[in-house]
This record gives C-alpha cells, structure tokens and sequence, in this order.
C-alpha cells in the first residue's frame, strides 16, 4: 500500500482554482521534489495535505495509509504522521516553542497510546536534536517563532520535524533563507531522518537543496498540474534550461505572491 | 415622585438607618447623601456612562449588608484584612515596623485628614453613595521610609442570598515619602442571590514611594459591581495598578490617576468576559506637572454576547511639560456576538509632550491556529492556547508570585470552559 496517494486533486482558493488535478503516490522511504515556477500551487498543495481549511478541495481524493486523508481534521493528520515545514512559519507570541512542542508532542504520543514525557526527559530529547540542528538553546525559550531570523524559523522547522517523527513530512522551501552554512546543517538533519518507513515531499526552487537531499523522483508543478516527472537528473536539466524550456511555465496572471 | 426621588427613596431608608458615625465624619456622610440624591442613578444620556446602563442597580431594592461569616474560602496570608460583607472580619496579627493595617475606628484623626478628600463625589453619583454609607473600612498606612515585603490583602467577601444586599466598601491607603509597598485587593462573591458591591479605595503615595495596586475581581454571575479607584501620586513616586475582572453580571471600574512632577503611573487591566456580563473599565490619567510618564495597556477578551467598554482619558495640564504618555487597548474577540466599545479621550493643553494611544479589536489568528493544530494540538486546546498568550504579558506584569500563579490557574481553567 502507498503511504500517500494523491488522485485527480482539484483546490481552490475563494472561487480561483489552483489545484487542477494532481497525481501523485508516495510510498514509504521515498523522497519527492516538486519543482515549479511561482505560483504554481505548490505550497497550495502542502497545505491542502496538512489540512488548512482556506483551501477548498473540489475533486479528487487523498488516501494516506489507507485512510480519507481529506476527510480528517488538521490535528488528526498530525497525529497520523503528517508534518509540514511550512514556507512562512507563523509568529506566535505569548506561547513558548518549549511549551508548544511538549504539547505536540505529548498529544501525538498519546494518541498512539504512549506515555507522555515529563518535562525531564522531553528536555533530554531535545538537547539532543538541538544539537544536531545547532540550534541555539535560548530558541527554546522564545514565543515561537517570534522575532526569529528567516533562518531561524525554518531550522525550528525541521527541529519540530525531528522532535515529532512524522511518517511523511512535507518540506516548502525549507531551503529559502538559508545561508550556506545552514544548508548544510538542516539538510543532514533532513537525511538523518531518511528512512524506510518515513517519506519526504520536498519543494524547492534549487538544486543546491537537491545535492544535499538526493531525491528519488522530481516533478514539475505548473498552473496547479504535474506536467513532467522524473529521476533526480530532472533537477539538473531544469536549472539548465528554466522552466520555459519544458513548456511549463504560469501564465502572467498566476505568477509570484508578493 | 420624579424619577430620581423613587430610586433614592429607599437609599434614604439604609442611610438612616445606618449606625450614627463619629462627629467627624457625619457631616461627609450628610454632604455625600445629598449630593446623591441631586445626581440620582446616571443614564445613558450621561457622556460618561453612554454604554453602561445602571438601570438594573436603580431599579433594585437592597437591604445593608449582615454581619457574619461568609461562605467564601480563601487563602490565609500574613497581613491580610478580611471583610465580609462589608463589617471587618479579621485582622493582621503582628505587623511589621513601620505598617498599620486596620479599621477606620483605629485611627480617626489620620482618616479625617483623607477620607473623601481624593476621591471627589461632585460628580459621581456612586462615589456619593459610598461615601454617604460609609461605616467602616480598611485603613492602610505605611510610614515615610519603610520598606513592606509582604503584599498587604484586603478581602472583600460578599455573600448574596434571596433578599439582594448592598456593600459599600471603602478603602484609605497612606503611604508614606520614600515608603514601598504592594496591596491586593480582592472582591470574591459566593451565593446565587444578587448584591451589589459599591466600592471606593483612595491612594495616596507620598514622595518618591513605589506602590504596586492589585485589584482582583471575582464576584458572582448575578453581582453588581461599581468601583472606583483614586490615586494621588507625589513627585517622582512611581505607582502601578492593576485590574483584573473576571466575574459580575454588571461591572464599571472606574481607575483615576493624578501625577505630580516626576511621577510614574501605570494603569493595566484584563477582562475575560462570557455570556451576557457587561464590563465597563474607565481610567483617567491627570498629568499636572512636568516630567511625568504614563502607561497603560488593558486588554480584553470576550466571549458570548459579552459587552466591554473601554475609555481612556489623559489630561495633560498646561504645566505638565515633558509629559510622555502611553496607552493602548487590545481585545480578544471569541465570538460574533460579543461587543466591545473602546474611545481614547486625549486633552492635552501642554505643547512639549508626548502622548501615544492605540485600540485593536480581534479575533483568534487563524494561521496561528493551524499551525499549532498541524502539530498535532488539538482545536479546542490551540484556541485556548492562543487565548492565553493574549493575556500572557498582563499576568507577566504581576510582580507577586503567588498572585500570578493564582491568576494563571484561573486564566488556564476560563479559557478551557471559553474553548469549548
Ligand atoms: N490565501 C490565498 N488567497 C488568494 N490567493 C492565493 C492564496 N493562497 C494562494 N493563492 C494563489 O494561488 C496561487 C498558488 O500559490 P502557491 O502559494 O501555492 O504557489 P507556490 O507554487 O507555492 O509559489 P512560490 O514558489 O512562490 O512559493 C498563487 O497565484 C497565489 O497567489
Ligand atoms: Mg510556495
């Protein structure tokens, strides 16, 4: 059985269609590119799988494990293995990332009837992700996300990625605003994860993310469709040669989100 | 019978029927009284008043409120003042050097010298009432140079049953130049019955003193509650209050501040109201003198079809020169039908000052909402997560430890019920 699989999915957005029939299976172990130009609907997408109510599924269906993905609440999916590095973490004052990650956490680790951690060991778990991400402590005491550098927030990321163990983590952009550096951090914490039981849809604009994170499959997102599919090797021919090459290209109206 | 005669008719029983006062302090009494039943009950008519209508409180019969012990549980702290239903209950034990902490027949000569002389009944109605019915009180005095560590409590415990009662309570606190001090004041309701509490503290703050006020409201669902706090604040004192109303069907607070040069006033507040409570948070800030600063930042959060009104008014006086001034208003808006009305009210006759208000009237952030729910929280606990964080930096404000631990274990428990 797929872990993930994604037919004919229509989306849209007050009444304009982003989303207009996608195809896409995802089986477990397996990383995915998706490659687009702007406003293509990609993040569109990953939102649509983590469940975001403001956009509107108008056909198709999405099977995860087995289960109508679209018919489960945000949180459920969470709780089911789904976790999104979201392309514009949310600034949420007032409420400490320690405190919402233990309560992450803890509700998912309930939910599969685990014991939740104390603040002890869920301090001790975290060290040691933190060390991986060489994410500076203090964040931890921080309002998430609040005042966080660009590069920041994606790191918190991905160390929410690693602290909650998803089955399937969708990553938008996670590379944008990334200095060198940093790249290199967050992508081996992005391949410490890789395993047989986990998948990865990874969007991104550039290859140099595509170096680090080796794909399995690439496809191109164009005016909310898969229009080409490929080996990792796609990556190389599109930086090469753009979009426009392959006939994929948005129409004016559709490009960039300022 | 005009209008103002039939509501007053039965105040005029309780009035005279209260325990004859001390020499000194019948004439205030006689004055208040008349100046009350001149003004009667405001309506809605009354700028000042235009979105809280007291109908409900002029309308009602009270009877004075009984001696005896109420049913209301609270914690026991050191310097603590109990009164219940409005006749002093208990008193602190020891005190430390430098601190009085009693009832007004401990010291009617300090009394004399300020009761009612800060907080003006000309114009308000409320204000006149108490002072009319004025029996007994919390006298709070600290002396020039002290230093109080422990926060002074002031209970007020207030019991309703069948026959509605009406509590006047009425607090004077001295403080000394160069003194410091905190004082809680804590109005906790228990009983179905209706009551109605009609409070009045005045604060004086000698020179240079620091003063930090605690007002903690918790009265019934069916409890009407009136309040006005006056301070006066001495040169380069710093003082700060802050209000917190949770409880009462009816509630008006009103919070007055006059600055001298140098002083520091704060004014902070938090609302949470659901169901059908009306709350009503007045502050007036009177810069008089160079050199002073203000801030203020009250925040609310409603539910239901909840009604708050918020109106800040800042006098800066042709002398306060240099005056830096702050005030914002924030509300949390939970459901459709909840409204709130909020109004700046700046006069400013002095030229080189600076005066800054903002209001904001929202609701839950979505985003926030998702992206905590797509970690896996659940809805209810992410809207009552968020609801928290609204009120996180009023409750950081509180410098009692207990307090706040107290506070946040409220707050944790309303914004489960408001989650719902
Ligand atoms: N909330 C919204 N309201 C209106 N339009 C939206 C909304 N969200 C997305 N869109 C539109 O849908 C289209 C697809 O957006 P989406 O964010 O999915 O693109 P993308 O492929 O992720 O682009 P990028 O590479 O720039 O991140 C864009 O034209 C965008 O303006
Ligand atoms: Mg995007």
């Amino acid at each position: 059985m797929a872990l993930l699989e994604i037919k004919d999915l229509h989306a849209k957005v007050g009444d304009r269609e982003i989303l207009k029939g996608i195809n896409l299976t995802v089986n477990a172990g397996e990383v995915h590119a998706i490659m687009g130009p702007n406003g293509s609907g990609k993040s569109t997408l990953a939102q649509v799988l983590a469940g975001r109510e403001l956009y509107v599924v108008t056909g198709g269906s999405v099977t995860y494990l087995g289960k109508d993905l679209l018919e489960m609440s945000p949180e459920d999916r969470a709780r089911e293995g789904i976790f999104l590095a979201f392309q514009y973490p949310v600034e949420i004052p007032g409420v400490s990332n320690m405190y919402f990650l233990k309560a992450a956490l803890n509700t998912i680790r309930k939910h599969h009837g685990i014991d939740e951690l104390d603040a002890m060991d869920f301090l001790n778990l975290v060290r040691d992700k933190m060390q991986i991400m060489k994410m500076d402590q203090t964040l931890l005491n921080r309002p998430v996300n609040t005042g966080f550098s660009g590069g920041e927030k994606k790191r918190n990321e991905i160390f929410q990625m690693a602290v909650l163990e998803p089955k399937l983590a969708v990553l938008d952009e996670t590379d944008s605003g990334l200095d060198i550096d940093a790249l290199r951090v967050v992508s081996g914490g992005v391949n410490a994860m890789r395993s047989p039981e986990r998948a990865m849809i990874v969007v991104t604009h550039y290859q140099r993310l595509l170096n680090e994170i080796v794909p399995d499959f690439v496809h191109v997102l164009a005016e909310g469709r898969i229009v080409k599919s490929g080996g990792k090797e796609l990556a190389l021919e599109l930086e090469a040669e753009g979009y426009e090459a392959l006939g994929a290209y948005d129409e004016p109206e559709a490009v960039g989100r300022v | 019978m005009t209008a103002v005669a039939e509501q007053t008719g039965a105040w005029m029983e309780l009035f005279t029927n209260q325990l004859p006062a001390p020499a000194w302090l019948q004439p205030l009494r006689d004055a208040a009284f008349a100046r009350f039943v001149e003004l009667g009950f405001p309506n809605t008519h009354n700028e000042e008043w235009r979105f809280t209508n007291v109908a409900p409180i002029a309308r009602t019969t009270f009877a004075a409120g009984r001696q005896g012990v109420p049913e209301t549980k609270f914690a026991k702290g050191p310097v603590q003042l109990v009164f219940a239903n409005g006749h002093l209950l208990t008193r602190p034990e020891s005190l430390p050097a430098g601190l009085h902490v009693g009832g007004f027949a401990d010291d009617p000569a300090a009394i004399a010298q300020h009761l009612g002389k800060h907080a003006s009944f000309a114009e308000n109605a409320f204000v006149a009432l108490n002072t009319a019915m004025i029996e007994d009180g919390a006298l709070v005095r600290v002396a020039s140079g002290a230093v109080i560590a422990e926060p002074i409590e002031i209970f007020y415990l207030t019991t309703g049953s069948a026959q509605p009662i009406a509590v006047h309570p009425r607090a004077l606190i001295v403080v000394g130049a160069d003194a410091h001090c905190t004082v809680v004041e804590r109005y906790q309701g228990a009983g179905d019955g209706v009551y109605f509490n009609n409070a009045v503290t005045e604060i004086i703050a000698g020179d240079r003193s620091v003063v930090d006020h605690y007002k903690i409201q918790q009265e019934t669902a069916n409890a009407f509650h009136i309040s006005t706090l006056q301070v006066s604040i001495g040169r380069s004192a710093t003082f700060a209050s802050h209000s917190i109303s949770l409880g009462g069907a009816l509630v008006r607070n009103d919070a007055n501040a006059t600055l001298s040069a140098g002083s520091d006033a704060a004014l902070n507040g938090l609302y949470i109201v659901n169901g059908t409570q009306h709350v009503d948070n007045h502050t007036m800030i009177d810069h008089t003198m160079p050199h002073g600063t203000s801030h203020e930042i009250y925040k609310g959060i409603l539910d239901g079809k909840a009604h708050a009104v918020f109106n800040g008014k800042i006098i800066v006086r042709k002398d306060a020169q240099k005056t830096d001034s702050k005030q914002t208003n924030k509300n949390l808006v939970l459901s459709d039908d909840a409204v709130v009305d909020t109004k700046p009210e700046l006069q400013i006759f002095a030229d080189d000052v600076r005066c800054t208000h903002g209001a904001t009237i929202g609701q839950l952030d979505a985003e926030a909402l998702f992206y905590l729910q797509s970690r896996g929280i659940g809805k209810r606990e992410a809207r009552s997560l968020l609801t928290y964080a609204f009120a996180q930096d009023v409750v950081d404000r509180i410098k009692v430890q207990s307090l706040r631990d107290s506070l946040e274990r409220i707050l944790f428990e309303k914004f489960h019920e408001h989650a719902e």
